[in-house]
């Protein structure tokens, strides 16, 4: 084996078994990987002497057989989750220096698994983004980029690129509006964002609490299972977390799709799609056909709405959240000459202007007067949203639409810039699922005419990742994407 | 609803935010093409149809009545900007 | 019921308030986190992750303080909501690290209920309480550390705690202060507030406009917030009540406005006015699911709930024959209502609530004791009326006897006996006194026999004092009659 970094987690971990390779080698690699990389910007924490130290004790681990389900697997974290004794931010000046005493119950799953952490992910700041454009940091370069640099995708575009690029084996993201699944479709990767309640939001930083969930992206479907096997799971410190079983949702991989009814919402077609993108759903369309799955066609109305009502819940939520960014017990202090002046001085300069845009609005939709118009508004409408899917679903088992309307777009492109709604419009294809709460999957099918990643997106029942990872699996078979 | 420059001044003092008198404008447009677009929720028929705030449908969990925090204090305040004696520091607040 | 009027040379005026009061929850952990609910620790001791508000951190609903609140919500003649929704009240303040505070809006635990008081005259009036809700307490900052800096202290922040909103039923301060000392009784009796006004555990803001008799308009009201005593309310609304008088009377409005009491001047001084900042931005909290009680479980608090106040003056009154008004003074406190109990077990309870209220209370209060520090046990309280009924001793000797049992918390039977205090039943003895008072008196003998009766207490008085107070007065009476 020439690049351990190649490898799947599933593959790494059956070499590691059969002492093929060692941890510690395999650590060596991706750091190697990391340090030929830096061009990407995936990355804005390095912890790559406590993983080489982890991977001495993984080693050990193997040894001894008492090796656990991920053990010496080296992976990234996301910036929003907390990491005890390891540097968060957020990407966000205003928690610079911040380093948590505690854990996020999904890291702590990962680190109880025997993974290792490489690092910290670039990613939106606070997660708000869809093009990894707003990180304190500076923006992560898309590894499939050719002439000009171009963007990751966002809010967890360090994840994506980082993956793509063989930087980790696999790595944690968290998803709002789109940020697992439109990053991994621009970077040629997959990632899945699981139905909300699955993961437990304990440690993550919040942005819209009653829309975040974490998930991975990784490779292939099979290592995405993996994955999400040892991130879910009730937690008693999230109220919101499910208690519901969590399947083996390795199990999942490889089972036939006979018989089973797949989506296609027409509302997922207007006029004027990208025909690249039609193509490559339609080509998605044909593999499962070829599979034995039955294609039926849905509606899903009130799909047109779906962005002015997370772009006014999400704010509202995210107003309230990041409050607590005050100057006082953690982060960046700008003085001022009276506590009035020390939170709007710290939070003025702490933070970045997409996310005081959102911060205003949010402010603005649910201040006194304009509440029922905006908000209340919102949220009815969100559960017509969630209506549709309960509908669609009583005639199919799965849904496929494309990922993003676009293919990846260039850093600091202008049409984006000079009107942020055009840039919230990428999330049109993503955002339905998080106000409905649903399980869905990114996966690339195909490349562009440019030579860029399109990706495919899965949307299952609550609850149901299983059916997604089999139909998924199917698909990425049928596929036959070539990662870079 | 368009909002003016005088709105946006208070919308941002409710969130402890600065807005520069230059920048005041372009602040209110943006906000404004924001609120234009979200007002497109007005054309959908949402009469009878209970707000969704959470689609969590599981009963809310409550906690047992037993200490599993506290005396920590060094943790809490490691990160403080400002502290002393054990405190987190602020300029004086007056009543 | 007696009208308190505000009556001036160009008018009368009548007092509406309402008042809101905030109680601190026993219990032993915090409302959202596992904190101790303890004070008196070292600044930040008794702080966790969730109360300092760190990034990543969410809210889990303590059991104990839903209890709490229910059973005061039964205690208040409440009824329980078995639907209840959390929502974040949204201000940036020192004492607030979340930035928002965790509250009930729309739908708190428990719904309208009353609250019975007695009044001095005799009276009694119902009190409407209109809402009961849980939320977090806030952080303590301490002002006088420093001249140019405040010092925040988080032990306090996240304490349970229940606010309880009346109806604007107030007319007058002794509605008020008779409300909070009956509503103090009953949160003493189910123990979920220790109701310590002084010590912060239990805080009162009121509301408060006037109106000229007769009408029933409600003008703009004033809040004065946090008086820390009963005697303080009464003050604060009398004094604020005259302020507002005064200024519609020399032409002026009352603006919307806080105000605090200032103790030292026994008056209400100006904080603010209404501001914009007071847009709370109520919205539903993400972080928890709603909260849904089973009818079970309130029924179980039910069964489980001891005989209140109400339940047990009106027990007093028909059972036992006692007046409302002492049966309402006993049944204020618990301990005393229990000692009472003791005492009155087979013995006439008219008799036993004069003694209790009379000597026994007066005892207390000299030596500053609390009734479960009494050095008169119940028994001994029995023993001593008992030797009063069955004439072994008179009242006035059963006074002298009290002083040494409250020096000494000795036997009442062994003192009598060991002082020779036993009442002179013998006829032939008291006969020879009034022999020996007759013969040195002959003016009074015959002013007597001349019609003069009422000089009979004096022949009366002057036995009685040369029996050295052992005579028994009613015989002392009939053989006076008998010889004069």
């Amino acid at each position: 084996m020439t690049d351990l970094t190649e490898l799947t987690v599933a593959d790494a971990l059956s070499k590691l078994k059969e002492k093929e390779i060692s941890p510690v080698e395999l650590t060596q690699a991706y750091i190697q990987k990391l340090d030929n990389n830096k061009k990407y910007n995936a990355f804005v924490t390095l912890v790559a002497e406590q993983a080489l130290k982890n991977a001495y004790i993984a080693e050990q681990n193997y040894l001894n057989k008492v090796n656990r389900p991920l053990e010496g697997i080296p992976v990234g974290i996301k910036d929003l989750f907390c990491t005890k004794g390891i540097k968060t931010t957020a990407c966000s000046h205003i928690l610079d220096g911040f380093i948590p005493q505690y854990e996020s119950t999904v890291t702590q799953n990962l680190l109880d698994d025997g993974a290792l952490f490489l690092g910290k992910l670039n990613m939106d700041e606070f997660a708000m983004g869809g093009s990894n454009e707003t990180s304190y940091y500076g923006p992560v370069v898309n590894p499939w980029s050719k002439d000009k640099p171009l963007v990751a995708g966002g809010s967890s575009g360090g994840s994506a690129a980082a993956v793509a690029a063989k930087m980790c084996a696999a790595a944690t993201a968290s998803d709002t509006g789109g940020s697992i699944r439109e990053p991994a479709a621009f970077c040629g990767v997959t990632g899945i964002k699981p139905t909300y309640g699955r993961c437990s939001r304990y440690g993550i930083i919040a942005f819209a609490s009653s829309l975040d969930q974490a998930g991975p992206i990784c490779k292939d479907v099979t290592d995405c299972a993996i994955l999400l096997n040892s991130m879910a799971g009730y937690d008693p410190k999230d109220s919101t977390s499910s208690k519901r079983d969590v399947p083996d949702f390795s199990s999942f991989i490889g089972q036939d799709i006979k018989g089973l009814k797949i989506g296609i919402p027409e509302e997922y077609r207007p006029e004027g799609l990208n025909p690249e993108v039609a193509s490559c759903w339609d080509k998605a369309i044909q593999i499962l056909k070829e599979c034995g799955a039955e294609i039926v066609h849905i509606n899903l109305p009130h799909t047109k709405y779906a962005l002015p009502t997370y772009y006014v819940i999400a704010p509202a939520e995210a107003s309230s959240n990041l409050a607590r960014y005050d100057g006082i017990r953690y982060g960046l202090r700008v003085e001022g000459n009276n506590l009035d002046n020390l939170y709007i001085n710290t939070r003025t300069a702490g933070f970045g202007a997409e996310v005081k845009r959102r911060i205003l609005i949010g402010t603005y939709v649910l201040s006194a007067g304009y509440y029922d118009a905006y908000y209340l508004k919102a949220q009815k409408v969100r559960r017509l949203i969630k209506n549709d899917f309960d509908n669609a679903f009583q005639n199919c088992d799965v849904i496929l639409t494309p990922t993003s309307p676009v293919e990846p777009f260039a850093i600091g492109d202008t049409k984006m810039l000079e009107n942020p709604i055009n840039m919230y419009l990428n999330d049109v294809f993503t955002v339905s699922v998080n106000l409905a709460g649903l399980p869905a999957m990114s996966l690339p099918i195909g490349l562009s005419q440019n030579g860029l990643p399109l990706g495919m997106q899965l949307i299952g029942r609550a609850f149901d990742e299983g059916t997604i990872f089999k139909t998924a699996y199917q698909l990425e078979r049928g596929a036959n994407f070539v990662r870079i | 609803m368009a909002v003016d420059n005088e709105t946006v001044k208070k919308i941002a003092l409710l969130a402890k935010l600065r807005v520069d008198n230059e920048k005041l404008d372009d602040t209110k447009s943006e906000f404004n093409k924001i609120l234009n677009w979200v007002e497109e929720l007005g054309e959908v028929n949402t009469d009878n149809i209970e707000p969704l705030s959470s689609v969590n449908d599981e009963a809310l969990t409550l906690r047992k009545d037993i200490v599993t925090a506290g005396h920590i204090s060094l943790d809490i305040l490691k990160n403080a900007p400002e502290q002393e004696f054990g405190y987190f520091v602020v300029p004086k607040v007056v009543e | 019921m007696s009208e308190y009027i505000i009556e001036t040379e160009k008018g009368k005026w009548e007092i509406v308030c309402g008042l809101e009061i905030h109680c601190q929850i026993i219990s032993k952990s915090k409302i959202f986190s596992g904190a101790p609910a303890e004070f008196g620790d070292d600044a930040n001791e008794n702080v966790s992750f969730v109360d300092a508000a760190m990034p990543g951190m969410l809210p889990t609903l303590n059991e104990e303080c839903v209890h709490q609140a229910i059973k005061t919500g039964l205690g208040l003649n409440a009824v329980i909501n078995k639907y209840s929704v959390f929502s974040r009240k949204n201000y940036f303040y020192a004492d607030s690290p979340q930035g928002y505070q965790i509250t009930q809006f729309e739908y708190p635990i428990v719904g309208e209920g009353k609250i019975t008081i007695d009044l001095s005259d005799g009276t009694s009036k119902d009190i409407r309480i209109e809402r009961l809700h849980i939320e977090q307490d806030a952080a303590k900052s301490i002002h006088d550390l420093n001249p140019t800096k405040s010092f925040i202290d988080f032990n306090r922040c996240g304490v349970g705690l229940m606010e309880i909103v009346t109806k604007p039923d107030f007319r007058s301060p002794e509605e008020v202060g008779a409300f909070l000392r009956k509503l103090r009784s009953i949160l003493r009796y189910l123990g979920t507030c220790d109701g310590n006004m002084d010590e912060g555990s239990m805080r009162c803001d009121a509301s408060i406009s006037v109106r000229p008799l007769g009408s029933s308009e409600l003008r703009q009201r004033a809040e004065v917030k946090n008086v820390n005593s009963v005697k303080f309310a009464m003050q604060a609304i009398e004094s604020e009540a005259h302020r507002q008088v005064d200024i519609y009377e020399s032409g002026g409005t009352i603006l919307q406005q806080t105000c605090r009491f200032d103790p030292s001047t026994g008056g209400t001084k100006f904080l603010r006015f209404k501001e914009f900042s007071d847009d709370y931005r109520y919205f539903p909290e993400p972080d928890l699911p709603p909260l849904i009680l089973s009818d079970e479980l309130i029924n179980k608090i039910k069964d489980e709930l001891i005989e209140l106040p109400d339940a047990k003056k009106s027990r007093f009154v028909n059972d036992l024959g006692l007046t409302p008004y002492d049966a309402s003074v006993i049944c204020e406190n618990k301990e005393v209502a229990d000692f009472f109990e003791k005492v009155a077990c087979g013995r006439d309870a008219k008799k036993v609530a004069n003694w209790l209220m009379g000597d026994f209370f007066a005892m207390l209060k000299k030596r500053n004791l609390d009734i479960s520090q009494s050095p008169v046990s119940p028994e001994n309280l029995g023993k001593l009326v008992d030797l009063i009924s069955h004439e072994v001793i008179s009242g006035k000797i059963a006074k002298d006897v009290f002083e040494i049992m409250a020096e000494t918390s000795e036997n009442p039977e062994k003192i009598v006996e060991e002082k020779g205090l036993k009442q002179v039943t013998d006829t032939s003895a008291i006969e020879a006194i009034i022999d020996a008072v007759i013969a040195s008196n002959p003016d009074n003998v015959a002013s007597y026999r001349a019609g003069k009766v009422n000089l009979l207490g004096w022949f009366v008085g002057q036995v009685i004092k040369q029996s050295q107070g052992k005579a028994n007065p009613a015989l002392v009476n009939k053989l006076l009659k008998e010889k004069l």
